[in-house]
């Protein structure tokens, strides 16, 4: 199957700015589903609301286009009642850690099926260019005219400590690993993040003087490194990427047949 | 594995919103922007086929086909 066959393509071309990193993750996303080889039938994708929350309307899958922040709790939903299909919740940074952030910490904690995706362009975007709880300080926004003086959230550690299986970190410059890391978040079985690091060069970049969408994916080239490397011994600030978190523990939709089973006994 | 040969770039220029990406990533420096904006591959000749552009394209607007 061609991924062009994955996509709504009366809807193109699509409302995303140009430059815009969440085509990339869109891009990265239709060929790790198209490498496994799975069928429009088998997934569900569930988003909430902003940019990134568009790309449920560009996919051919089941899809449903929630509320602000509670995709994860309608993915939870679905993944309880029909826990045969698979779950891809894309957010936007305000989506999942703002508006979202509880929905987040309790999916991670439950460790229930589903992949969800942070396209972390530290920014609302769509609203106009407001920061958010991922701008991190010294960040110009809309709301932050002097700069903003909110320490961020490091996507990695919070899903680690909150109970996430799965977690990785990439890039929309290292388009092989956002295949590479959704395809094997969406085999892992439990709660699994993807963060990719998408530029906004219309908010973000404007006010922040990062330049065009070229400039950003090449910024982003210089300011990570692979988990472990010597740069980062070296040079503590850089953003590390990779496979942070890959391991079991029991899944919720699994322990929750078990439960019910053992309700049911004798009956 | 044998070389990939390159047959032609497909290249949408409905969806193609002119961001450059393609054309600064292109390790071989094949593609270019036209004058409306649009991706044109210029130099198709020495088109590698490593398929960076059309991975990398937040436009879904190019495709490469190969023999």
């Amino acid at each position: 199957m061609a991924i062009k066959d994955y996509l709504r393509e009366r809807f193109f071309p699509h409302i995303w700015c140009p430059g815009c990193g969440h085509g990339t993750v869109l891009n990265g996303l239709l060929r790790a589903v198209e490498q496994l080889g799975m069928s429009r039938n088998e997934i569900v994708m569930v988003s909430g609301i902003g940019c990134s929350a568009r790309i449920s309307g560009y996919i051919d899958f089941h899809t449903l286009h929630t509320i602000h922040g509670r995709a994860l709790a309608f993915a939870t939903g679905v993944k309880m009642s029909r826990p045969e299909l698979n779950l891809i919740v894309p957010m936007g940074d305000g989506d999942a850690l703002a508006i979202g952030g509880n929905h987040f910490i309790h999916a991670a904690r439950r460790n229930i099926d589903i992949t969800a995706i942070v396209m972390n362009n530290r920014i609302y975007g769509m609203t106009g260019g407001q920061f958010s709880p991922l701008s991190g300080p010294d960040i110009t926004a809309t709301t932050a005219p002097f700069s903003s003086i909110d320490p961020s959230f490091d996507v990695v550690e919070l899903s680690k400590a909150a109970g996430a299986t799965f977690v990785a970190r990439t890039t929309t410059y290292h388009v092989k690993q956002i295949t590479d890391y959704i395809k094997q978040a969406i085999l892992h079985e439990g709660f699994a993040v993807v963060e990719i690091l998408s530029q906004c060069p219309t908010h973000f970049g404007r006010k922040n003087k990062e330049g065009s969408a070229v400039d950003m994916m090449k910024r982003y080239k210089e300011v990570t490194t692979p988990i472990g490397s010597k740069a980062k011994q070296e040079n503590p600030d850089l953003i590390e990427r990779g496979i942070f978190v890959q391991k079991e523990r029991p899944e919720y939709c699994k322990e929750y047949e078990k439960m019910v089973e053992r309700a049911m006994k004798g009956r | 594995m044998a070389k990939p040969k390159l047959k032609q770039h497909h290249i949408d220029q409905d969806w193609c919103k002119g961001c450059g990406i393609c054309v600064e990533f292109c390790p071989k420096k094949v593609l270019e922007l036209n004058d409306s904006d649009k991706v044109v591959a210029a130099r198709p000749k020495d088109c590698i086929c490593c398929k960076l552009c059309e991975l990398r394209c937040p436009d879904l607007a190019i495709e490469i086909e190969t023999e």
